[in-house]
């Protein structure tokens, strides 16, 4: 079994955003839901660098440890996927996820949230893959049917990987060998306890 | 790489090969769909908020029923020139899903935030949806007979009391090569050179600045190419958020070749943070910058001498000029060092191939076409054009800009650069089959005006109309002022913002005096919205390319065939029904689309754009539109995995059908279809046979001057019988050749039939008059260029500074230099009066700079594209930039007490102009220097005009014009506005 993870390499993202409107157009995530974000640090300044960011599918996730409903479950590629027919929108996850990624629809006034929302890997959720009724709470299943996350199948610059982590991981150190610098596989340590060694 | 999740069997084609096997469910209706999908949104707030545990907002807006087929279809990305493919999945006629275009050379799968949204431009709610008038300020629904009985009407009684030149013609670079090609025609039909589109304000001054070089106006190699680049110069460009996807190019090759990427810009941009070296200048100096390299290339001695010598004229004259140029000189002006200038300078000379990148920030400048220039004679001077890595890599803008700029949507051009002349005019009556003097006959004769000579209609047809810059100063201006019969009375706006040139009060000014205004758009746009029109104000929903099909031309001059995704929605139809349905109302449809093929379109007949491409092809000999025949097209399209990467030809494996092509038959695509011209990747490319698709520098400026040669001089194409330089082949030519007896003895009839039987026209008629072809094809059996081998133009003896030499902006922040460097002297140009250099000492002498110390610059923002109407509309693109901002430097923010994110008013030097935007503090710009992106609209001057659009049709997103604050200034070769350089002040609101 493949073990996916995601992968930004942040010498080649150029802040496009085109993981951004991909992740929207392929799932139809209404506006105010983020599940995939661009985040830039250092900007305007020498030394400006981006990095895409959503659920990073965590090894031991904090999200799952943390939920007092146990809706989060693993599936056998290694993707964290939630159960929003068991989630109660209390928010614990977004307190103890390390990259911001659950998201929370208001469903009324005075902040109250809905059921939480995130990056499914483009994998759908716990109904039948491929079925409307797991395209409506979840988005499209691209997994099931062979393929990766649109996101990273269309990063303008392939800067975002998304596959087998020892696959992308190849991928990110052959670019390094060639060009001679990289600042790191981001977020590696602390989603999947360990980096890309070049 | 694909993996399964679970154990069921991994294909490619998963999801298609399971949709055969389904079992067809019922139809989902399309309309009711829309209905449900678009129309349910009504407004930021309702966006939202959701219902809990959902998240989509409807049910089957990107659904893809499993068990119903899908076809998929391929068609371009429809906002920038890079020419991403997008596949698109449709199921019962709606677009449900995009899937990455991996197949594509050029994209190879990837999109911009833009390019992975295009899927909401036909399911946008937004849009417009049925043709609409003004009636007492009022809009009112009427049907598509009723628009355009009604705008046909006008317009005649426009062309009676005014004349014909009175009706005002702005295309499109969104239109597809047949709709550009039709719009142009329609003009000449019409009877006005008063036709134009969006070049005019993005790439004209360097269409201009490169034809004046070397021959042709376009980029010289492709994105793919730069990967084999050594080092790579931006300069006014900034391709991670105005191209991102050829970005994957660039940064490849910087990462494989270890190559230089150096930006030039004054502004700190994101491609720039990519680069290995930014160097910061002041806004609208960059001929002291280029002259200031060049000076140390002379000095050292780093000057490719060989290629100077066989292939370039003048560039002694250039070495004398540019050695005013000194690092303290440059630096004054600039502001840039000389060992910074030295060290780039040095790269670019040494560590070749080296290409030069340029974009709207060289382009939209009073000295525009004179930096095009600048960045030619540096290409020149170091042996960098015609080669594999090195070229002018023009990033052009929309995506058919250069289609619609080749097909003459352009004030000074009939289609494929002919010019306006009687053998142009000539030449495309013959192509369409209709006298010469029927032409005449449309046109104005002009009575003499303001002390110029009255034009009779023949002289009236070769002179250049009005730029789409001052459109609205010949709408408003003293009618003695303007250079034709009357002033502009109507406007027939194709696919075009109206907030995209400065001085936006007066455009206004002229919206509102207008007698009929036009819009044809998927959108409303600016030009239904700024003013305060209350009747004759006409919209007429036209759809987008992703719902007809046709061919777009990318930058790179690759020609794309898209395919119709889904039909017009709404109410909505295509642009060439439209101008169907318009010249039938006007009288000449029979004439003008005679050659075509009509078939019953979705209200009315249409021509088939394959049709309007053949007999593009049966003229455009002049650029060598004539090999891209629908079914090469096709055929491109159909097998895009077989062309490589780099080089973009079609690998050993590929079927026969392109066998030897490059991907999209990048014009010049000579000679007939069947004679298999594979086109050319790389313009000017001495290293490998014409009929591979080789080429040379084209000799148009005659053959000798000053007594010294224009044609190349020991140099030319591998297989060329004649090994010198030599000038364009006529029938005359080949006569002296022997080589007149290879024609057959149909393309010698149809030579003859151009020459009428007179020995001297015969002898005269060209490669580019030929409509047999065969005059291309003898000279490239022969191994030569048709156009002649000639040399490239460091001194450009025509333009008004031959050499470029700098010039302050009109509104500077320099007033000191402008004594010394002012602008070009006031002239009149297309019609009308430029009085820049008035303006500028005015400005000097009211000591503008003062009160207006920060110097303003634009530019573009990656979610949003042009005016902006259509990616403001679309949430996807929307949600990411929610307020129009000015950039400003934290020094000058806290001089003025400026908080990031606070409200602000910045204020222009002209008609007390002034804008509410939100600050950016950063220190992507210097001090002295703020930024404002160009796609916003729907605020005038902190007044909200939501309300002004139909209901239901206005962006999600408004925001002020940063062209409510740019000023004068125009381009005295091509009427370029300046939206690079002008003054404001900012204060906090």
């Amino acid at each position: 079994m493949a073990r996916m993870k995601f992968l930004c390499d942040a010498d080649r993202c150029i802040e496009c955003n085109a993981c951004v409107t991909a992740c929207k157009n392929e799932h139809e995530v209404p506006w105010g839901i983020n599940r995939r974000r661009v985040v830039t640090l250092n900007d305007g300044l020498p030394g400006e660098r981006s990095v895409s960011m959503a659920c990073m599918h965590c090894t031991d996730a904090p999200c799952a440890s943390v939920c007092p409903v146990d809706c989060f479950y693993t599936t056998d590629d290694a993707v964290v996927l939630h159960n929003k027919d068991t989630c109660i929108g209390c928010g614990y996850c977004s307190y103890a996820c390390p990259f911001g990624a659950p998201q929370y629809p208001q469903t009324a006034n005075f902040g109250t949230r809905g059921k939480m929302d995130k990056c499914t890997y483009c994998s759908g959720g716990p109904e039948p893959d491929m079925s409307q009724a797991e395209y409506v709470k979840y988005g499209s299943n691209r997994l099931a049917e062979g393929k990766l996350p649109l996101c990273a199948e269309m990063c303008s610059t392939k800067a975002l990987l998304a596959g087998d982590g020892d696959i992308i991981a190849d991928i990110y150190r052959e670019r390094v060998v060639t060009r001679g610098y990289g600042s790191g596989a981001w977020g590696w340590r602390t989603a999947y306890g360990e980096t890309v060694a070049v | 790489m694909l993996v399964k999740r679970r154990s069921r069997e991994a294909t490619a084609t998963g999801r298609l090969s399971q949709l055969a096997a389904g079992v067809a469910a019922k139809p989902i209706d399309r309309r009711s769909f829309l209905r449900a999908s678009g129309l349910s949104i009504g407004g930021l707030a309702v966006i939202a908020t959701v219902g809990s545990g959902l998240t989509r907002r409807v049910e089957a807006a990107g659904f893809t029923d499993p068990a119903q087929p899908i076809e998929i279809k391929k068609n371009m990305c429809t906002h920038c020139s890079v020419g991403c493919s997008v596949v698109a999945e449709v199921q019962n006629g709606v677009w449900v899903g995009q899937e990455p275009a991996y197949n594509s050379p050029i994209n190879r799968g990837t999109h911009c935030a833009k390019g992975a949204s295009v899927r909401e431009v036909v399911h946008g709610d937004r849009r417009l949806k049925y043709p609409m008038k003004k009636v007492g300020g009022e809009w009112q629904r009427i049907s598509w007979d009723q628009a355009l009985d009604e705008i046909a009407a006008k317009m005649g009684e426009i062309r009676e009391n005014s004349g014909a030149d009175s009706v005002y013609l702005l295309g499109s670079a969104k239109f597809s090569n047949e709709g550009s090609y039709l719009f142009r025609k329609f003009a000449a039909f019409w009877g006005t050179n008063n036709v134009d589109h969006q070049a005019r304000i993005c790439h004209s001054t360097t269409v201009a600045g490169v034809a004046n070089t070397w021959g042709y106006g376009a980029m010289t190699n492709s994105y793919n190419d730069i990967r084999n680049s050594k080092t790579v110069i931006f300069m006014g460009s900034n391709a991670a958020e105005a191209h991102p996807v050829s970005m994957q190019h660039i940064l490849t090759g910087k990462e494989t070749q270890r190559a230089n990427v150096i930006v030039l810009d004054p502004r700190f941009t994101r491609t720039a943070a990519h680069a290995t070296e930014y160097i910061r200048f002041r806004p609208g100096t960059d001929i002291a910058v280029i002259n200031g390299m060049l000076y140390h290339i002379f000095e050292n001695g780093w000057e490719d001498t060989e290629y100077l010598a066989q292939r370039v004229y003048g560039m002694d004259q250039v070495r004398e000029v540019v050695k005013a140029y000194t690092p303290e000189v440059v630096e004054k002006i600039a502001g840039v060092d000389g060992d910074t200038l030295k060290r780039a300078a040095e790269k670019f000379a040494k560590e070749r191939p080296s290409t030069f990148i340029w974009c709207m920030g060289g382009t939209q400048h009073t000295v525009g076409t004179a930096n095009v220039r600048a960045y030619n004679i540096l290409l020149l001077a170091t042996g960098n054009v015609g080669g594999q890595g090195n070229g002018a890599n023009i990033f052009r803008g929309h995506c058919n800009v250069q289609g619609a700029t080749d097909f003459g949507l352009d004030v000074g051009n009939l289609p494929c650069y002919y010019g306006l002349g009687a053998g142009a005019w000539q030449h495309w009556s013959r192509v369409w089959e209709v006298p010469y003097n029927y032409f005449v006959s449309r046109f104005d004769e002009v009575p003499s005006k303001g002390g110029r000579d009255a034009r009779t209609s023949e002289e009236n047809m070769a002179i250049p109309g009005i730029t789409s810059t001052r459109w609205f100063d010949a709408v408003t201006m003293d009618s003695e002022e303007v250079d034709q019969k009357d002033n502009i009375k109507a406007m027939l706006v194709f696919g075009h913002g109206g907030n995209t040139v400065p001085r936006m009060q007066d455009a206004r000014r002229g919206m509102d005096a207008l007698d009929l205004l036009v819009v044809a758009d998927p959108h409303p746009t600016t030009f239904a919205a700024l003013h305060s029109r209350t009747d004759n104000t006409y919209l007429l929903p036209v759809c987008t390319q992703f719902e007809c099909s046709g061919s777009r031309t990318a930058s790179n001059r690759s020609v794309q065939w898209g395919e119709k995704v889904v039909d017009p929605i709404f109410e909505s139809d295509n642009d060439y029904a439209v101008m169907y349905g318009l010249s039938q109302r006007l009288g000449f449809a029979d004439e003008m689309f005679k050659n075509f093929e009509l078939v019953q379109g979705k209200f009315r007949m249409e021509p088939t754009p394959e049709s309007i491409l053949r007999e593009i092809n049966r003229g455009g000999w002049s650029v060598g539109y004539t090999g891209q025949s629908p079914e090469r097209l096709k055929a491109h399209m159909a097998n895009q995995q077989h062309f490589d990467l780099v080089t973009l030809k079609a690998l050993p494996d590929a079927p026969a059908e392109i066998a030897g092509d490059f991907y999209g038959l990048p014009w010049p695509c000579w000679g007939t279809p069947e004679f298999r011209h594979p086109g050319s990747h790389i313009l000017y490319n001495t290293n490998i046979p014409v009929k591979e698709g080789g080429g040379a520098f084209r000799p148009r400026f005659g053959l000798e001057r000053d007594g010294e040669t224009l044609l190349a001089e020991g140099s030319w194409n591998p297989g060329s019988e004649i090994q010198d330089g030599y000038p364009q082949f006529t029938m005359g030519v080949l006569k002296e050749l022997g080589w007149d007896t290879d024609l057959t003895a149909r393309e010698r009839a149809v030579i003859e039939g151009i020459g009428g039987g007179d020995e001297e026209k015969i002898n005269g008629v060209s490669w580019s008059l030929d409509l047999s072809g065969g005059i291309q094809r003898v000279a490239i059996e022969h191994g030569c260029v048709p156009y002649g081998n000639g040399k490239a133009r460091a001194v450009a003896w025509n333009l008004p500074d031959p050499i470029p030499v700098h010039r302050e902006p009109i509104y500077s922040a320099r007033p000191e230099l402008v004594a010394e460097y002012p602008t070009n002297d006031d002239r009149r140009q297309q019609r009308m009066p430029n009085i820049g250099k008035v303006v500028q000492q005015s400005a000097v002498d009211r000591n503008i700079a003062a009160d207006f110390p920060i110097i303003l610059t634009s530019g573009r923002l990656v979610e949003y594209e042009g005016g902006g109407e259509e990616t403001r509309s679309n949430p996807w693109l929307a949600e990411l930039q929610q307020d129009m901002f000015v950039e400003i430097n934290p020094a000058d923010a806290t001089a003025r007490g400026i908080v990031d994110g606070d409200w602000v008013w910045v204020y222009g030097p002209e008609n007390e102009s002034k804008a509410r935007v939100k600050a950016l503090v950063t220190e992507r710009v210097n001090s002295g220097l703020a930024f404002m992106p160009f796609h916003f609209a729907g605020w005038f001057q902190g007044e909200d005009q939501r309300g002004n659009y139909p209901a239901g049709t206005d962006p999600i997103v408004l925001g002020e014009s940063v062209n409510v604050i740019t000023s004068y200034g125009y381009d005295p070769v091509t009427g370029m506005h300046e939206g690079k350089v002008t003054l404001c002040q900012i204060a906090a609101a």
